[in-house]
């Protein structure tokens, strides 16, 4: 039942994301890619290219996408396909929903601080860890198909790192590159 | 009150690119300017959705809007937030699984892989330096970056593992 699984896995994607929308990447590769196949490795750099573009906070636009693109692969019609991408839209939110609400009140008053800053003594460096993971796993024959490959890496790499430049710009300047490339 | 709500958080969702943090100023602005909250609730707010799991916009609309109105409060701010992009990022994937074997299409993806990687790499260094990694703690890392890369074992397991751990240390270890 791929609605159901659609609903676990965001629900853990939700619930054990700590690192903030590019460690969350590492969780949505695992259930979608590897653990389901719902996607292709090659799909979901896709995506990735897609939510870095366009308004909206990553986990929403990449649950939103893998939903009804896992439908989609499983042979379901597009009108199917929306639900896919209601469901694992929604299941991404509901673990905050539900832990913000039951203990908002709490929180404000007086706040566990001790316990809070333990359980992120190495959670913080944790989610490094996960960033890096992502990127290593798209390491790849399908991202990486020839020489200009890891020449088109290390020319966005220098522009983000070195200078700073706007995803977005650094996505539009590699589409034109690749009219032109290939 | 409801389509006030509403109407800002839905702006708040329409117009930022580059997730979550780039979403911050805006709404900052946005709340203490129509003075629902004070700054120091709005920090506390931003505080509360950094230590919480899951999407950080998300959290911040949810503790807004339950401050503000409760749950349905929170109900609204929430769906304000999500359906600018998840009407954008539907029509995109309706219309891109249609054209993706378009030659032009082809042609951009094949160039655009590569730097999505490099896109990834970047925020792994930066996030490296935020959370003050030496010599002492790098070993963190890079062990979790090769249990889930090269091992292939869920990133859950190990979140638990380092909640677990700092936990355990703050109790056992003085």
């Amino acid at each position: 039942m791929i609605f159901l699984q659609l609903f676990l896995s965001y629900f853990k994607i939700g619930l054990f994301n700590f690192g903030g929308g590019y460690a969350m990447l590492s969780l949505i590769q695992h259930e979608t890619v590897e653990a389901h196949k719902w996607l292709t490795p090659q799909e979901f750099t896709d995506i990735v290219a897609i939510s870095q573009t366009t308004p909206g906070p990553i986990g929403i636009n990449s649950a939103t996408y893998a939903g009804y693109t896992a439908v989609l692969n499983s042979g379901y019609p597009p009108a199917v396909a929306v639900l896919g991408s209601v469901i694992a839209t929604v299941s991404v939110c509901l673990p905050s929903f539900i832990l913000i609400l039951s203990i908002s009140v709490a929180l404000s008053r007086n706040r566990k601080k001790t316990y809070m800053d333990a359980a992120f003594t190495y959670l913080r460096p944790t989610a490094v860890g996960l960033i890096a993971a992502a990127a290593l796993s798209l390491v790849n024959h399908d991202n990486f198909i020839d020489l200009k490959s890891p020449l088109l890496f290390l020319a966005a790499f220098l522009l983000t790192w070195r200078y700073k430049v706007n995803p977005i710009i650094t996505i539009l300047l590699a589409s034109t590159a690749g009219l032109l490339l290939y | 009150m409801y389509h006030a709500l509403f109407f800002v958080f839905l702006r708040i969702g329409a117009f930022t690119i580059g997730g979550g943090y780039a979403m911050l100023p805006l709404i900052e602005r946005e709340v203490t300017r129509r003075k629902w909250m004070s700054r120091e609730n709005f920090l506390d707010a931003f505080a509360i959705s950094q230590t919480m799991p899951g999407v950080f916009a998300v959290n911040m609309s949810i503790l807004i809007g339950y401050r503000l109105r409760k749950t349905a409060g929170a109900i609204v701010c929430t769906l304000a937030t999500i359906i600018p992009s998840f009407l954008i990022i539907l029509t995109i994937a309706i219309f891109f699984t249609q054209v993706q074997d378009n030659l032009y299409v082809e042609k951009i993806f094949k160039a655009l892989r590569p730097v999505v990687v490099a896109l990834i790499a970047v925020p792994s260094l930066t996030a490296a330096k935020a959370a003050h990694i030496n010599l002492r703690t790098a070993p963190i890392p890079i062990v979790v970056a090769m249990l889930i890369w090269a091992a292939g074992i869920s990133p859950i397991y190990i979140v638990i593992l380092a909640i677990a751990a700092g936990l355990a240390q703050h109790i056992f270890v003085k």
